[in-house]
Parts: C-alpha cells; sequence; structure tokens
C-alpha cells in the first residue's frame, strides 16, 4: 500500500511531465499532477516513517538479468518526505511564477517536462536497491536538472553555469560508480544486500568512503569541490533553484548516509574526523562567502553550502561515536543531522521561493538595488522574516532545535577515550557556534537590506504586493512549518527514532525525553528545552508589557520625517549598503577572501585635493575557484592540446588507428 | 510555591537592574572625581521617558516599534533562566545555557533590524559593527559556558552550580581560563568601555548607541531598561556561576534572604573591578575589536582544552 503510494508519486510527475509535453492550453494540469505526486510523496513518507517495516520489491525493468531492486526503508521515507513537502509547495507556487513562459507553449513545455523528469528520478534515487539502479536514476536527476539550470540559455553566463553543473554532476557520477565498483569487486553482486555482505578489507573501505564522499560531496556542495553551486542557483528559476537547494543537496547527503552508515560493513572513527573537518570548513567558509554576496541567490547558494557543511559535521560526530561504541550518542548525532537536512529543506526552499517572489515584483535580486519593501509587500515580508529567523537558528523557530541538538552532541565528547577526538570536537563545536552567529548577521543583512529602510532604486519604490493566493500560500505553508516544527520539534524527532533504530541498530539513551513539551536529548537532569513553555512565557510578558504601556494615559506616537541634523535632505544613497554592512567582516577575515579592491579618484582639473568623481570597485573571489578548480582546467586543457595532436583530420590517419587497434586487440586475445 | 518564587526572583532581576546601572555610575564618578547622581536617577529617567510621547521616523515600519518590546521580553526571559538568589526553578529547566546564548541571539537580531529600518547611515552603521562584534563574541561566550558545563557535565545552569558547590572550593585551572574569557566577553556585549562607550554619542566611535538613535519615549525607556538588564544578567551570570557560594539551595526565607545578601555583595565587587577597569583603560579602535574578542575565544578554548587534558578523570 504504502510503496503503491511512492510509485504513484513518481508516475504522476512522470505523467506531469508527459502532460507538459502535449502543449495543450491547459497547463494548470501540469501542476495539479505535480501537487498530486507530492501529496501522495508525503503520504507515503509519513506511513511509512509509522509502519516502520522494510518494503521491497522487484520491478521487471532495467537489464535482463539485473532488473529493478526496490527498497522502502525509514532513511529513504524520511528524505521521501522531505521531497514530497518541497514539490507539494511548488506546484503551488509555479503555476503564477511560470505565467510568462505560458504564452510561450514551447519554453513552457521545456521547463515543465524538466521539472517531472527530475523529480521523478530525485524519488527513484530514493526507492534503489542496488548500485546499477541507484546510478541510472542519479543519472536521470543530475541530467534533467541541467536542462533546468540551461533553460534561459539565452544568456552566456547561464550556458557556462550549466555547462559547469553537468561537468560536475557527471565527475561526481563518475566517483560514486567507482565507490560501487570498488565495494562490489569484493561482493557476489550489485544489489545493496550483496555490497552490505562485502567481504571487504579497511584499506580498499576507506579507498571507498573517499570516493563516495568525493563523488556525493560535489552534488552537496561541499567545500572545495562547490564552485557549482553559487554560479548554478542564480541561473535557474526560482521555484527550481528551491527544489535543487532545498531537496536535491539532500538527496546527495542521503546517498552519503547510505553508503557510509547502511552499506560499508563498519565504520571508522578517522572518517568520522575527516567529515568533521570537511563539514566545518564548509560550514565556515561557506556562511563567511555567503555574507559577502550581493545577488540575493547567490547568497542562498553559499548559505546551502553553510548548511549542507553543518550536516556533514554532525555525521562525522555520529561516526566518531559510533566508531566508539557509543550507539546511543551516534543515533542523536544522525537524529541531529537529519533533522537540520529537514529544516534546512524548509527554509532554504521558503527562502528561494521568497527570493523569486521579490524578483517577480521588482525585476531585481542585487541586494543594493532593493529596500523599503516591507511597506510596499507585507505579506512577502513577513513570510521571509520567519525564514530568515529560521535559518538564523533563533530560539522558537525550527533552525535553532536541530542546532541545539548538534552541540548537545558534541558536549557528549567527555565519554570518548581518545585525547586527539577529545580536544577537536570542542573545537569543531565552537566553530558551529561562530557559524550560527555568522549566519545571524548574514540574514540581518539580507533582511534589513531588502526590506527596511527606504527604497534604493525606483523597481523598488514601484513594487507591489503579489496578488497571487498559490504564490503566496506555498512560502506561507513551508514558513508555518518553520514555527511549528520549531515549537513541537517532537514531531518529527519521534519519527526519526525509528530511522536511527533501523539504521545504527541504536536508540537515543534510556534517559532522554522527547515530548510536545519537553526536549531532553541525553537526560532531564543534563540539558533541557521546551519551547512550548518558552513560547507561553514570551506571550504573557509582552501582553503584560503591552498593557502596562499602553494603558490609559498612554500618548500616541507622532509622525515625523527623520532627523537629518540639519543639513537637508536624506537620500537613499546615504544608508548602508551590502559591502559596507560586511566590511567589519571581510576585514577581520580578510585571509579567507580573494579580495579586490579598487577605488579611482579622478581630480578636477589642475588640482590635486579637489576631488570630482569617486569611483569603488569591489570584487571577491572564492579561493576553491581559483585555486583548486582552475587549475585543474588549465592542466586538462594542456593534456586535451596533446592528445589532439594525433587528431590530424585526415581520414586515411583514422583508418590506420582501427587497423592499428584491431591488430593489438587481436594480438592481447591470442595470449 | 516554587512558581512563585520564580516569578518573584524574575521581578526581582528587572527591578534591581536600573540599580546596578546606577552604582556602576557611583563607583565611576567616585573614581574620575565627580558627584554621583542619585541611586534612583535610572528609575527616574526610565519614569520619564514612559511618560513622553514617542516620536516615530515616516520611514520606519512596524517592526520598528515591535522591536523594543521582543528585546525587552527577550530579556525577561534571559532573566527567568539565570538562577539569582536560588537554583532548581521551575522556570530555568525550559532552557539552557545555549537556549540563553539564543534569547540574546534573538534580541540583538531585531535591535540590529530595528537600527536598519529607518534607512540612515547611522543605524546601519550601528547594526553592522554590533552583528560584527556580537558574532565573535557568541562563540567566544558559548567556549568558555562550554568548560563549565563539560566539567558538570550538564548544560543546565542550575545543575552545573550544583555541581560546583557540591565540589567545593576546589581550584580548577579550566575556570580561570573561562572566568577571563568570559568577563571578556561580558564587556564586549554589554557596549562597555574599551570595545563601545555607552555614554558617546560620537558618530565614528558608537555602536550601541547608533542603533538606537531613532528611539524615543516608552519604546527608548524599554531599550534602556533592557540594556541595563543586560549587563546585570552578565554580571549575575559570572557572580553566580563561578562563585555560586551564597545561593539558595532550598526555598526557605532565611535562605533566600542570605543568598540575597551574597548576591549583592558579588555584585558590588563586580561592579568596583568594572569600573575600575573602565576609568584606567582607554576605548579601542573598532578594528582592534577581534584581536580582543580573538583572545576572549582563546581563552576560552585554553580553559576548554585544559578541562580535557589535565582534568577529567579519564
Amino acid at each position: 500500500m504504502i510503496l503503491t503510494l511512492a510509485y504513484g508519486a513518481i508516475l504522476l510527475s512522470l505523467a506531469s511531465a508527459c502532460f507538459a509535453l502535449l502543449q495543450t492550453r491547459f497547463t494548470a494540469m501540469v501542476f495539479l499532477l505535480l501537487g498530486l505526486s507530492g501529496a501522495l510523496a508525503i503520504a507515503a513518507g509519513i506511513g511509512e516513517l509509522l509502519d516502520q517495516t522494510v518494503l521491497v520489491d522487484n520491478l521487471k525493468l532495467g537489464l535482463p538479468w539485473q532488473t529493478w531492486k526496490i527498497r522502502f526503508d525509514g532513511l529513504s521515507a524520511f528524505f521521501f518526505l522531505i521531497i514530497g513537502i518541497a514539490v507539494f509547495a511548488v506546484s503551488f507556487y509555479a503555476p503564477h511564477y511560470t505565467h510568462h513562459e505560458q504564452k510561450n507553449p514551447a519554453s513552457f513545455a521545456v521547463l515543465s517536462l524538466f521539472t517531472g523528469l527530475f523529480i521523478a528520478g530525485m524519488m527513484l534515487v530514493l526507492l534503489a536497491d542496488d548500485a546499477f539502479m541507484f546510478m541510472i536514476a542519479w543519472e536521470l536527476m543530475s541530467v534533467a536538472s541541467y536542462f533546468l539550470v540551461a533553460f534561459q540559455h539565452e544568456n552566456s553566463a547561464n550556458r557556462i553555469a550549466a555547462f559547469l553543473y553537468l561537468l560536475m554532476a557527471e565527475v561526481g557520477a563518475l566517483l560514486i560508480i567507482l565507490a560501487f565498483g570498488v565495494v562490489a569487486s569484493f561482493a557476489d553482486g550489485f544489489t545493496f544486500d550483496e555490497l552490505r555482505a562485502s567481504q571487504i578489507s579497511t584499506t580498499w573501505m576507506s579507498i571507498a568512503f573517499v570516493l563516495a564522499l568525493m563523488g556525493f560531496g560535489m552534488k552537496a556542495g561541499l567545500v572545495p569541490i562547490h564552485v557549482w553551486l553559487p554560479e548554478a542557483h542564480p541561473v535557474a528559476p526560482s521555484h527550481i533553484s528551491a527544489l535543487m537547494s532545498g531537496v536535491m543537496l539532500k538527496v546527495a547527503l542521503y546517498g552519503l548516509i547510505r553508503f557510509c552508515f547502511d552499506l560499508l560493513p563498519e565504520v571508522h572513527w578517522q572518517w568520522g574526523v575527516v567529515l568533521l573537518i570537511v563539514g566545518t570548513v564548509s560550514a565556515l567558509s561557506g556562511i563567511l562567502y555567503a555574507m559577502m554576496q550581493q545577488n540575493l541567490k547567490r547568497l542562498l547558494a553559499y548559505s546551502s553550502v553553510e548548511n549542507i557543511g553543518i550536516i556533514v559535521m554532525v555525521l562525522g560526530l555520529s561516526m566518531i561515536f559510533l566508531a566508539n561504541n557509543h550507539k546511543e550518542l551516534a543515533a542523536l548525532g544522525l537524529l541531529a543531522a537529519l533533522f537540520h537536512a529537514f529544516n534546512h529543506a524548509l527554509f532554504k526552499n521558503l527562502l528561494f521561493l521568497g527570493a523569486g517572489m521579490i524578483h517577480h515584483q521588482t525585476h531585481e535580486l542585487n541586494i543594493d538595488m532593493l529596500g523599503g519593501l516591507i511597506k510596499r509587500m507585507p505579506k512577502t515580508s513577513v513570510i521571509f522574516l520567519i525564514g530568515c529567523m529560521s535559518i538564523s537558528s533563533l530560539p522558537l523557530f525550527n533552525g535553532f532545535v536541530s542546532e541545539w541538538l548538534a552541540l548537545q552532541t558534541a558536549l557528549q565528547v567527555g565519554v570518548l577515550d581518545n585525547g586527539v577526538l577529545r580536544s577537536l570536537i570542542p573545537v569543531s563545536a565552537a566553530a558551529l557556534a561562530l557559524t550560527a552567529a555568522l549566519a545571524a548577521a548574514c540574514f540581518v543583512k539580507v533582511f534589513g537590506l531588502i526590506f527596511l529602510g527606504v527604497p534604493r532604486s525606483r523597481h523598488a519604490e514601484k513594487a507591489k504586493e503579489i496578488d497571487n493566493i498559490g504564490m503566496l500560500a506555498a512560502p506561507a505553508m513551508l514558513a508555518g512549518l518553520c514555527f511549528f516544527f520549531g515549537i513541537f520539534p517532537s514531531v518529527i524527532l519521534d519519527l526519526l527514532g525509528g530511522v536511527t533504530n533501523h539504521i545504527l541498530d541504536a536508540a537515543l539513551p534510556q534517559t532522554s525525553v522527547l515530548t510536545p513539551l519537553w526536549l531532553a536529548p541525553v537526560s532531564m537532569q543534563q540539558a533541557s528545552y521546551s519551547p512550548l513553555l518558552i513560547l507561553v512565557s514570551v506571550l504573557i510578558t509582552a501582553l503584560i508589557l503591552f498593557l502596562a504601556l499602553h494603558g490609559k494615559g498612554a500618548t500616541k506616537a507622532r509622525i515625523a520625517p527623520t532627523w537629518d541634523c540639519g543639513f537637508g535632505a536624506l537620500s537613499p544613497r546615504m544608508q548602508y549598503t551590502s559591502s559596507a554592512f560586511t566590511m567589519p567582516l571581510r576585514r577581520i577575515f580578510a585571509t579567507v577572501f580573494l579580495i579586490d579592491e579598487k577605488i579611482e579618484k579622478t581630480m578636477r582639473e589642475n588640482t590635486k585635493l579637489n576631488v570630482a568623481d569617486v569611483r569603488y570597485s569591489l570584487h571577491i573571489q572564492d579561493h576553491s575557484w581559483v585555486h583548486v578548480y582552475q587549475p585543474i582546467e588549465r592542466g586538462v586543457n594542456r593534456v586535451a592540446k596533446q592528445v589532439g595532436r594525433i587528431q590530424t583530420g585526415n581520414i586515411r590517419t583514422y583508418i590506420g588507428y582501427s587497423l592499428a587497434t584491431l591488430i593489438l586487440l587481436l594480438w592481447v586475445v591470442s595470449l | 510555591m516554587n512558581w512563585a518564587i520564580a516569578i518573584f526572583q524574575t521581578v526581582l532581576f528587572v527591578a534591581l537592574a536600573p540599580l546596578l546601572a546606577s552604582f556602576l555610575k557611583f563607583c565611576k564618578c567616585r573614581l574620575q572625581n565627580r558627584r554621583a547622581p542619585s541611586f534612583l536617577q535610572p528609575y527616574r529617567d526610565l519614569l520619564k521617558l514612559t511618560r513622553k510621547q514617542p516620536v516615530i521616523s515616516q520611514d520606519a515600519s512596524w517592526l520598528f516599534c515591535v522591536a523594543p518590546y521582543i528585546i525587552f521580553t527577550m530579556m525577561i526571559l534571559a532573566a527567568t533562566v539565570i538562577p539569582l538568589i536560588a537554583v532548581d526553578m521551575p522556570t530555568s529547566e525550559s532552557a539552557d545555557v545555549i537556549v540563553l546564548v539564543g534569547f540574546f541571539a534573538f534580541a540583538r537580531f531585531f535591535l540590529a533590524l530595528a537600527g536598519l529600518d529607518i534607512g540612515t547611515a547611522f543605524g546601519g552603521m550601528g547594526s553592522s559593527r554590533e552583528m560584527t562584534i556580537s558574532s565573535l563574541a557568541e562563540p567566544a561566550m558559548l567556549m568558555a559556558v562550554f568548560t563549565i558545563t563539560m566539567t558538570a557535565s550538564n548544560t543546565d545552569l542550575s545543575g552545573a552550580i550544583h555541581h560546583i558547590l557540591n565540589e567545593g572550593a576546589t581550584l580548577h585551572p579550566s575556570f580561570v581560563f573561562a572566568l577571563f574569557a568570559l568577563i571578556l566577553v561580558a564587556v564586549a556585549e554589554t557596549g562597555r568601555i574599551p570595545v563601545d562607550n555607552p555614554t558617546t554619542h560620537l558618530e565614528l566611535t558608537m555602536i550601541h548607541e547608533a542603533m538606537i538613535l531613532e528611539y524615543s519615549g516608552r519604546h527608548l525607556a524599554l531599550i534602556e531598561w533592557a540594556s541595563q538588564l543586560k549587563l546585570m544578567l552578565y554580571g549575575v551570570l559570572i557572580a553566580n556561576l563561578f562563585f555560586p557560594w551564597g545561593i539558595a539551595q532550598s526555598f526557605t526565607i532565611g535562605a533566600l534572604s542570605f543568598a540575597l545578601v551574597a548576591l549583592v555583595l558579588k555584585l558590588i565587587v563586580l561592579s568596583v573591578f568594572l569600573a575600575l577597569a573602565e576609568t584606567v583603560v582607554a576605548k579601542m579602535r573598532l578594528f582592534r575589536v577581534q584581536e580582543y574578542l580573538g583572545f576572549a575565544y582563546l581563552l576560552g578554548l585554553l580553559g576548554m582544552l585544559s578541562h580535557i587534558i589535565l582534568e577529567s578523570t579519564r
């Protein structure tokens, strides 16, 4: 039954793709099918999480001797739920957002076709129970999303970004195939059950782990192999960026968790250390780069790098505890990581959809060209504010709960014996704290410069509130979920308990408490958090304050122009800009960035002191682009040039090559 | 009964905060050979502000008016978590020390947004600097607090205090590091010299004042009170976490009044030290603050490492 729902979700998204191809006038049908697919995925995910029996199936598809094995367990179901929520929200948002595309049937068909295929691909990845099917689904997801990134291909920058994405996706896929291959060479076949039973040596297992980390890490956006993310996310349509950032990155994490925690027969603490370090570096550099961006969607893409870094870091913690036989703490770590993945999917989806709304109304994504939207788009601003508060991990919102759980996991380091680990983990906990604080600074900048202050451009000044209910309802629903899971995290944590049971064969410590009122991951005596009690006290306190200050006798506020110090009119250009806001942090963390800052002054004729005109330009580049990606690119080009010498363009030479190859092969065979 | 005491403690916290501020001012004035204003002056100022008509800029949004209430509420919530005169309050269970840091972050988030709301250069400047300083101070604070909580293997403040009380006055090297780190952070977070100067209105140096420049009337009163409360919160946190002796472990009148006397003595010592430091130290340039906070972070880290290497029983 549950599996039927899952199949239904996939078939419906494929049906939506097919329907788009027909190019009928009933474009609403495309989104209706997509929404139903999302709803079925949610139902299937929740059903399986409640039921907890592993469902297996064998589809007569694929190669005759290697039919597709299907397996739907708690881990798959949890990620299915994430996809379902995102797709459901997008199906409300997209009809109006893609409205101008609908007038052009061809481009609308392309967009919807690949959206459907992309979603079906992601869902199939989660169902796969053998390496073949996994890779086919993975490729479907990658290639379909390439066409979505390249959707607005008229712009050459978009084509370059899309190519970069395709390149990194394929290199990543290659590494994943190799990782599967390494394990499979010690096993009897390619199904996951056979891989689990493989008699693999520790060295080869470590090689497989590194390959998988690089392969999945490339898709998930771990530093330094994240360079495609900030290029590809801004150029795709907003609801696609929302799906890619909110969901596709999670599918990559699913792959990593499935491979390391489930398929490999054992884990080693050294791998945990690798994950911890990679995650910490990604989290810190992700948020620092995010802070420096002016393009809202680029900023959000870098912030995804940060959040993926946090999740990988907590996975590393979980792995370290698992390898040291503290299974209940490993379960806590995995719980924190999965919950953060869920939360990130919610608020990043919300923020990308919000970015789309801002772009839709102002045709502007440059933060320095916006401002004052809180008065022009009041509903959007409240929704976006909730997203910003969740991602800044403020109490009462969902982002805080998962970071709190992550810190609680890190603080259990006292149970470990290894001195290196005992000093490394607290340092990473502090880095996590720094990341959270920087994220708050970053999203103060985002909300403050976009929605507050005075409009910095005509577009922003003329902006109007969105008048389409669906386009408002989708992000509003996500905002509601962000708040709901911030107050009642136990709803999801209870469901997740079964997942950790299944994957790690361990539950949380006996003394832990997870009720709607109390959250105590280790024991009630050690640490407890009650969002509901806090919410109630906030409401009571605020009510008392309000009544005390607004009782009778309170004067009504006077509205007046802003005090300009007597110098004459204030102008919007006097406000702090994005680069001004982040200038102190840019200076403090100067070594993290490649900063190219220029101030050009032109003097008035014949004077040396009288400045006529000042130009300021700031260009910040990513270290990994210059020091990792570009050297590799140059190396590949150089090798290609050498190889290119054998390409003469003369048909006789090619016939000669074929003959030589044939003779060589015949000789090899005869040996 | 427990709830009544918890509410009483919170009210006491809020009510005493302006007094602490005025005592600090008294110490500073005496050290600088000036006559101090009356101890009741902050209360009179707050009362005056609540009676005045607030003036709001025409460019302000609803967020500007709501922010003072949010900031003050968050400070009150923080006050319910930190043990003032007694441990094991029913309210303190709802949040541990990480949530406490979260409350401060929540208040700061809205303060910084309010600074940006009017669209003047000063507000943006204050917000930018505040977020910079706090994002460096927050990890340093967590490091310092984690040292204590790891010793007590408990992130609940009451639990940590119990642990220290049970252990007696043994000297932990890690606590010394953590204490200094927390003092440095507290000075930065409450906007005191050498990081910020609460009395300045000079454009280039102000941080906290720049953000609240546009506030007036009851909104300003709430913000002023909240920042006095924040000073008190940090003071009590340092006093009761590192020197918990005297705090009431049972809810009897005798224990509670003894705890109150002990607390007053601790706070007097702490504010004399703070006033002394503010008198002899000059304000730093803004771009030296990261060295100062980096040092605080380093102290916190050293505290944690010395706990792990020297003190843990394994």
